[in-house]
């Protein structure tokens, strides 16, 4: 409203005579609206609402209005209501014929102990839910490897690329700088010791059995992990889901298997390319820091480090790549609808699995310790 | 003088324009979505944009609420340029008009009484309870039982979902409410219902109402004038009466077709027995 209106304004006169002025409209409304909530109505007497000062009126208005009204009525004042413009008067007689069901109570959606209840329904029905998931991508796989020639080779092909080959600079740089981080970390205690070529077993043997593949893997379950959610709850969500499912074809050997195979076969490759930019930066920093030149470094590295620390990793890898893809995979078909829906099941997503991969890796470790390897 | 409230100025300022479209071409790259396009929306109308799929209805909705800006030409609407609605955010000018969008484009984190406060909470310091009274007025406006506004959208039907967008859109007492395709998807006796209560709620709260449709049913009901858009331009513009004797090949391909007769002869025979 502009300023040829008058702002809108209450005051009581007399005890008896409730003025209104100005532009009851929104959001001008909003100081009468506080005045008359605080407003002590005079105890059972005949008050009138003075409306003739009232310039502008809406919806917004009229409810505030009506409110006091019925606020007055109900402390037993006689009230009515005067000079009201016809116009203004109709929007009133809008708010009271809507009036009862604006108060009608709604009983509250659930309270606590159901909501409990059902949480825990709905953590059960969960947990089964992603049990039938594992079993149909196992049965699916059976059949594929029954009859190979069910393989989507092209979105294989695809996802690999999408998830392998494009993951190549962002695996490689961070891998390489952790291979930098941990020759300077080590570098510090070595030259103490004048143990200088340890480096090579302290950069070796951590980065090809435990940090090359977390590396890897976690950054997967960013990129892809993350994608795989978002992309099949988006087909959920626009029905592209049920338009597979009435050609007969299955989403799980459509969209998830070809996924999986693409995972499993592009971690490992990632790992083993991470191992040598990883072992490449500490090479660096060793030669720089320690004086430990390149053909030290890889002589000693030959000696050093065995075979078995390189397959531990890279064995680790293929089963990193299916908890990732699974649990993608998984989370994108529990999305429901909603915007919101698709948000939370990417973030529960990336949570997941990556929480799955450090608790698989840290069964390795130990099972691994058991058969000294 | 002062100025007028939204139902007086209705009746007072028939024939006074809230939209002038003057010259508005777009382009998208190459493609040529409105060549030299003009019309003008007065005060208290039913404003009806027609036209087949893909002719730019939708985009000149857009281009009108500021959405998008038109490659050349200008939109004024409630005499502001419409430039600036794209350019800034917050004008007053945006709680004087209100917008439907064509799925409802409700925001699904929150509920249909949180849905219908929104405009409320970010533009007035109206207080709690004010809000909420609005509110619940608002939603029983539109036809919504009271304990619809502690759902979410995903929780309602196409048909309800509507109403609760119509509800988000007049939740301000705009002077102008825009309708994309209000009817589209919805069965017909429901569509008809929403018609209704278009109408109603125009007369209740002196609305302005510009929609985008092609229900036929829609047009004849409730618009007072339509502009049928094709080939990027206005190939028609009047009342429905008017453009039905049109010569023009296509408006007379798009009232005239099977669904066009129908609609018409549905009208008049309603017409007939109103009187």
């Amino acid at each position: 409203m502009d300023d040829r209106v008058q702002q809108a304004a209450v005051s009581l006169v007399e005890g008896r005579t409730l003025r209104c002025r100005g532009a009851w409209t929104m959001p001008d409304v909003a100081p009468v609206e506080r005045a008359l909530r605080r407003m002590t109505w005079p105890a059972r007497s005949a008050l009138v609402f003075e409306a003739s000062g009232i310039e502008a009126f809406d919806t917004g208005g009229a409810v505030v209005l009506y409110r006091a009204l019925m606020e007055a009525r109900r402390q037993g004042c006689e009230v009515s209501i005067q000079g009201l413009r016809p116009d203004y008067a109709q929007l009133m007689s809008l708010v009271s014929s809507h009036w009862a069901a604006m108060v009608a109570e709604v009983a509250p959606r659930q309270n606590g102990s159901e909501r409990f209840r059902a949480s825990i329904r709905n953590r059960v029905a969960q947990g089964a839910g992603a049990l039938e998931f594992l079993g149909e991508s196992a049965t699916a796989l059976v059949r594929l490897v029954a009859s190979p020639r069910r393989l989507r080779w092209r979105s294989c092909l695809n996802s690999l690329r999408l998830d392998g080959v494009h993951a190549l600079p962002i695996t490689g740089l961070l891998t390489f700088l952790i291979g930098v981080v941990i020759a300077y970390q080590g570098a510090e205690q070595l030259r103490k010791f004048g143990t200088n070529i340890f480096i090579v077993d302290l950069v070796g043997i951590s980065l090809l059995r435990e940090i090359a593949p977390l590396i890897a893997a976690i950054l997967i379950a960013g990129r892809s992990g993350s994608a795989y959610a978002a992309q099949i709850g988006t087909m959920k969500v626009t029905e592209e889901l049920d338009a597979l499912q009435t050609f007969g074809l299955s989403p799980i050997e459509l969209l998830v298997l070809p996924r999986v195979l693409a995972l499993v076969v592009a971690l490992p490759l990632l790992t083993a390319y991470a191992d040598v930019l990883g072992v490449f930066g500490g090479m660096l920093i060793a030669s720089n820091q320690l004086n430990v030149s390149f053909t030290a470094f890889l002589s000693r590295f030959e000696e050093a480090v065995a075979l078995r620390h390189m397959l531990i990793g890279l064995g680790k890898a293929p089963f990193f790549a299916v908890i990732i893809a699974l649990v993608g995979c998984y989370q994108g078909f529990q999305i429901r609808g909603g915007v919101d829906d698709v948000g939370r099941h990417t973030t529960i997503s990336v949570v997941q699995s990556i929480f799955l991969v450090i608790i698989f890796d840290a069964i390795c470790s130990i099972l691994l310790n058991w058969w000294n390897l | 003088m002062h100025e007028l409230p939204p139902t007086l100025a209705a009746v007072a300022q028939v024939g006074v324009p809230v939209i002038e479209v003057s010259h508005v071409s777009t382009r998208f790259g190459t493609a040529v979505v409105h060549r030299d396009v003009s019309l003008t929306v007065v005060r208290g109308e039913v404003f009806a944009i027609a036209g087949g799929n893909g002719c730019g209805k939708s985009t000149l909705l857009r281009e009108i609420i500021g959405l998008l800006a038109p490659t050349t030409g200008t939109i004024r609407l409630l005499g502001t340029d419409s430039r600036q609605l794209t350019q800034s955010n917050g004008s007053p000018l945006q709680r004087r008009f209100g917008v439907m969008f064509q799925h409802g484009a409700l925001f699904s984190s929150m509920t249909l009484a949180e849905n219908v406060a929104v405009p409320l909470r970010e533009h007035t310091p109206l207080s709690a309870e004010a809000i909420r009274d609005i509110v619940a007025l608002k939603i029983a406006l539109v036809g919504l039982p009271p304990d619809s506004a502690i759902k979410f959208p995903s929780e309602l039907s196409g048909g309800m979902r509507r109403r609760a967008a119509l509800a988000r859109a007049i939740v301000m007492d705009p002077e102008l409410l825009f309708l994309d395709e209000p009817t589209a998807g919805l069965d017909p006796m429901i569509a008809a219902g929403f018609d209704d209560l278009v109408l109603e709620l125009k007369r209740l709260l002196g609305l302005t109402i510009v929609m985008v449709t092609h229900d036929l049913d829609s047009l004849w009901r409730i618009a007072d004038r339509v502009a049928v858009l094709g080939e990027g331009q206005v190939l028609g513009l009047g009342t429905m009466d008017a453009l039905a004797r049109s010569d023009d090949p296509v408006i007379r391909s798009y009232f005239h077709g099977p669904r066009g007769r129908a609609a018409h002869l549905n009208h008049s025979g309603m017409g007939l027995q109103r009187d």
